[in-house]
């Protein structure tokens, strides 16, 4: 039976920094300093359990470069439970472990909302008009890529192989509604004016169907294995192939079919009828063909656009439903989460231009189209390439997504009360509650344990193994009851682990 | 693909073909109304798009990540 979908994103974002001299790892600092300047917590985060280098498929050391840690960045824990942190010279932030797709995606407005608050702060205290502007996309347009990823649980028991065969097909073609849309072109050995506009800002980056890195050459399915909770039961799934979203209905999209997806493999409902002959041809040929009428190959010979595949995974998805229940992804948001999918292939079959209120890659080519025919532009007029990038600027009075009317899901005061309480139905609970009560005595924190110093006895670790532990109704009344973390570490000596 | 009943799909408008004219009419009027809407935000573009837009894609260059 397909195990609970414990979800979360993480985003890599883009930076420019205006009127200062920073380079980008300082600017990245810089904003993450800002943001904790006026909150409480400052816990580092702990890497003792950090190994990015394991590979799913088993150990192939040697063959391949294993991502670096660099423990020496700024990096730490919110007390909603996500890390904010400096990677890659980039600002990132990972939402905290959530058990709903509804969840995720006010996790991932909530970053959106921490990112805001952060550039206010650095900009109040840069001298002379500096700025740094974040971005929430995935391209510079050069042939540089920053990602989005999001990871998902997974039932150890489901054969790794099979997992990979059976979710390329979803990966591929998902992009005709997680597209975020772009102006050129970055494979390798084109040049921008070679595609005009395509679905995805990470499509072009894309060289391999399975493998372990992140920064190069990289995969259609990541085998990062490194599970963050009991490893002997459960994968977190890392997927990098994903665009990061302005649209909420599409985050929710981009989560929840995902979730959905993954539960029928698990559940081994998903046969290899719709495997695919070449993915990494294909999804590049999906995201090169806003018209949607490319057909791609499937390993038994047929031959179907990413549409008609969409169909037949919606199909499966339903009858998988009827048989197996949405227990999952939970009933409620499985239900939202088949009907959003339903109304997003209509409109896109339809005119896809009917759905530009929940595609940001339709919404972003109106905003192109309009204005290259207002202003009788070429195709690779820089003002269409600068509302590409604009379309992701986080900044409320220069974002043209805000402006262009994308259906929203997250009420603003939600999200921003999201900034600061964790979700209240996995171990984040647990841990943001911790950092919220007692961040004093906590020396250091990560996905999978906290580490407390009560003073007089060793460093305590305090292990979370289960991501469906530390909830809110496991926790909350133990954690109200202690005056502070020595009564905390107590009371846990004498019951369960949480 | 999968040997099964196929859930019907909502007739598309290729099926459509003889959309009658009370259906057509509200069609032109939401054509000219989306119309309206992206011309108010071109106008809105125009307004806060980066004044320089060659410096600002030529400068917008990110160090590659993950």
């Amino acid at each position: 039976m397909a195990i609970p979908k414990v979800s979360g994103i993480e985003t890599e974002y883009g930076i420019v920094v205006r009127n200062a001299d920073l380079n980008a790892v300082t600017a990245s600092s810089m904003l993450i300093n800002a943001f904790l300047g006026r909150t409480e917590t400052r816990t580092a985060w702990d890497f003792f359990d950090e190994q990015p280098g394991n590979d799913a498929r088993g150990l192939l050391l040697g063959e391949i470069l294993a991502p670096d840690i660099e423990t020496h960045l700024v990096n730490t824990v919110l007390t909603n439970g996500a890390r904010y942190y400096v990677d890659h010279a980039h600002p990132e932030c990972s939402t905290p472990e959530c058990r709903t797709t509804t969840e995720t995606v006010l996790y991932d407005r909530a970053a959106e909302e921490i990112m805001r608050r952060s550039m206010q702060r650095a900009k109040a205290l840069l001298p002379n008009d500096g700025e740094i502007v974040v971005y929430k996309n995935n391209s510079d347009g050069k042939g540089n890529s920053y990602g989005c990823h999001e990871n998902f649980l997974v039932d150890r028991a489901v054969p790794f192989g099979r997992l990979v065969s059976q979710i390329t097909p979803h990966f591929v073609t998902r992009q005709v509604f997680t597209g975020a849309g772009k102006v050129g072109c970055e494979a390798p050995g084109s040049v921008p004016g070679d595609i005009a506009y395509q679905l995805s800002q990470r499509a072009d980056f894309f060289e391999e169907e399975v493998g372990l890195e992140t920064t190069l050459k990289r995969p259609i399915v990541n085998t990062r294995d490194e599970p963050h909770c009991d490893p002997a039961k459960y994968r977190r799934l890392h997927v990098i192939v994903g665009d990061a979203n302005m649209s909420e209905v599409a985050t929710f999209l981009k989560v929840g079919t995902t979730a959905i997806v993954l539960s029928m493999i698990e559940d081994d409902a998903l046969g290899n009828d719709l495997v695919l002959a070449h993915p990494v041809t294909a999804i590049r040929q999906v995201s090169n063909d806003p018209s949607l009428r490319t057909t791609i190959a499937l390993a038994n010979g047929k031959r179907l656009t990413a549409l008609e595949l969409q169909w037949e995974l919606l199909d499966q998805a339903r009858s998988w439903a009827d048989r197996h229940g949405l227990d999952s992804v939970t009933v409620d948001d499985g239900k939202r989460i088949l009907e959003e999918w339903e109304n997003v292939l209509i409109g896109l079959e339809r005119d896809p231009v009917s759905v530009a209120n929940v595609v940001d890659w339709v919404a972003k080519k109106r905003l192109v189209d309009g204005y290259a025919e207002r202003h009788l532009l070429q195709p690779t007029d820089v003002r269409l390439k600068a509302i590409d990038l604009q379309y992701s600027d986080l900044r409320a009075d220069r974002s043209l997504a805000s402006r262009c009317g994308l259906r929203t899901l997250v009420d603003h005061d939600a999200a921003v009360r999201a900034i600061e309480q964790p979700p209240e139905t996995t171990r984040a609970y647990f841990r943001g509650t911790c950092l919220a009560r007692f961040a004093d005595d906590i020396v250091a924190a990560n996905w999978d344990s906290i580490v407390f110093d009560v003073g007089r006895d060793p460093l305590r670790r305090v292990p979370m193994m289960e991501p469906l532990r530390g909830t809110k109704a496991l926790t909350g009344d133990l954690l109200a009851s202690c005056a502070n973390a020595a009564e905390l570490i107590a009371r846990l000596s004498e019951t369960a682990p949480t | 693909m999968a040997e099964r009943t196929k859930k019907q799909r909502p007739t598309t408008p290729r099926e459509q073909t003889s959309t009658t004219e009370t259906e057509a009419a509200p069609a032109a009027e939401n054509a000219d109304r989306l119309k309206a809407e992206l011309d108010g935000l071109l106008d809105e573009i125009d307004e806060v798009l980066e004044t320089n837009a060659e410096d600002f894609v030529k400068s917008y260059v990110q160090k590659g990540g993950q």
